[in-house]
């Protein structure tokens, strides 16, 4: 349990300074050409849907990857 | 099931002629927007999955897990504008997947072909949505439904979204319940006297039991330059009823057979966060990390690493990989170990310590005249993988995803 508690702090921390960073600068609208590319986008593919699905049924984790984590369906 | 699929086929082809049918407005220079409800897109994804294995849960560990699964869903995006910039989506789901499976055909092997032998599933859903074109915020409902053979559910869900002003942060949230029940379905063997098979032909009665699923999800999307942007989100559930599956056989050593028990509740903790990288015109990288832990003790790290390589600015192909690593629940044990003095049990491999490799690739054509000249077909993409398991499952799954604008 210590050992999950510092990995979330470490990944808090890291995100933190991620965006604390001169890195996350200000990124005006017109300089955004490469980010708003298709292959750009956040979240997962139309086509990913299913894998999601399966990958659902056939693994104990799930969740927080645009798909579902339980419900609605015959599986945990 | 036949005409299930026509059905389905026949409401995709409608809509596309009717689309296809409507007179294209001149685009000019202003802002104008339709106020109009129009159709946006429309979104086809099909996929046929194969696997097989040799670690059965239905017979206790043991036994075949040949299953294919053929999975469709048709969505069509309808948006109203208002006077005020306001904007109204609507967006509409049908899901019909159906699957053989033959693990299930041993709950009651001495049938010709018993109750879950195979299966349809029909899931529709209603999405509303309104945004504030000038500032992205938006808020919205979404109501579904889902009937299998043996489960029903009915879901409702609100999402939230937050723009900053400067249009580099994103804050979205999402709260959503599944109202769950099942059919209990025993192995033939361990049914009580005068309790039914499941089958609509049987008239002997069978339990139901509820199985609730509650969840919200966070999430921060953050530009961080103009070539590198994150997503950061965090999805706790919880759910609540009948979690193990009935029809599952334990087996223990004394040499005694039980149906599995698993606890109550279970509440899940996913953590995730993704990076995308504009590296040049060429070559894209996309990534997802998720550590995951529940109160069964489960503990899983998932990595994916996804290479668009664009050949041109509509023709991509990316190469895929993912793995995952998980230790599996307490409650696991394979065939035959199980201790007559647990309370709970479960041998499906799934819950099991495990790692897994995924891997394929996806391919992606958007030309600006349409895909194979059609001008409405917007997008066509086509997406292969193959899954191997540490257990010994492997599996396929090819997908096809067209949109329509």
């Amino acid at each position: 349990m210590i050992k999950n508690l510092r990995f979330f702090m470490a990944a808090i921390i890291s995100i933190g300074i991620t965006c604390s960073l001169p890195a996350c600068s200000t990124v005006k609208q017109y300089q955004k050409n490469r980010l708003n590319d298709s292959e750009m986008e956040l979240s997962a593919r139309k086509s990913q849907k299913f894998e999601q699905s399966f990958q659902l049924y056939r693994e104990g984790g799930s969740g927080a990857n645009g798909g579902k984590s339980g419900g609605g369906c015959g599986c945990n | 099931m036949r005409k299930i699929y026509l059905g389905v086929l026949a409401v995709f082809m409608s809509i596309l002629a009717s689309h296809a049918q409507t007179v294209q407005p001149i685009k000019d220079s202003s802002n104008y927007q339709s106020r109009k409800l129009k159709v946006d897109e429309v979104n086809f994804v099909s996929s046929y999955y194969h696997q097989d294995g040799n670690n059965s849960a239905v017979t206790g560990g043991i036994g075949t897990e040949n299953l294919t699964d053929f999975a469709n869903t048709l969505d069509i995006q309808l948006s109203k504008f208002y006077k005020n910039g306001k904007k109204n989506t609507f967006i509409f789901e049908l899901g019909v997947d159906h699957y053989t499976s033959a693990s299930s055909d041993q709950i009651d092997p001495y049938s010709i072909s018993s109750a879950s032998r195979q299966d349809t599933r029909i899931y529709p859903s209603l999405n509303w949505t309104h945004s504030n074109e000038a500032t992205g915020n938006a808020f919205g409902f979404t109501g579904s439904f889902s009937h299998e053979y043996d489960y029903q559910s009915r879901g409702a869900a609100f999402n939230l979204t937050r723009v900053s002003k400067n249009k580099n942060t994103q804050f979205d949230f999402r709260a959503q319940a599944f109202f769950d029940t099942w059919k209990v379905i025993l192995p033939v063997e361990l049914r009580p006297p005068g309790y039914g098979s499941g089958s609509n032909r049987d008239s002997r009665p069978v339990d139901y039991k509820p199985r609730n699923s509650f969840s919200t999800a966070f999430s921060i999307s953050q530009v961080i330059n103009t070539r590198l942007q994150a997503m950061f989100i965090v999805e706790p559930s919880y759910q609540k009823g009948l979690l193990a599956t009935d029809y599952q056989r334990d087996y223990f050593t004394d040499g005694t057979e039980r149906i599995e028990s698993l606890p109550g509740s279970r509440y899940k903790l996913p953590v995730a966060i993704r990076f995308n990288y504009f590296l040049d015109d060429h070559f894209i990288i996309r990534t997802f990390y998720r550590y995951y832990m529940d109160n069964w003790g489960i503990r899983a790290h998932t990595a994916e690493i996804e290479i668009p390589i664009k050949f041109t600015s509509f023709v991509s192909i990316s190469p895929f990989y993912r793995y995952n690593n998980q230790v599996g629940t307490r409650y696991f044990t394979a065939y035959g170990q199980h201790n007559p003095t647990d309370t709970y049990y479960t041998s499906d491999y799934d819950l099991s310590t495990l790692h897994s490799d995924f891997a394929g690739v996806n391919l992606r054509l958007s030309p600006p005249k349409g895909v194979f000249g059609i001008q409405q077909l917007n997008t066509l993409e086509l997406r292969y993988g193959h899954y191997m398991r540490s257990t010994g499952l492997n599996s396929n799954i090819l997908t096809l995803a067209l949109k329509f604008k």
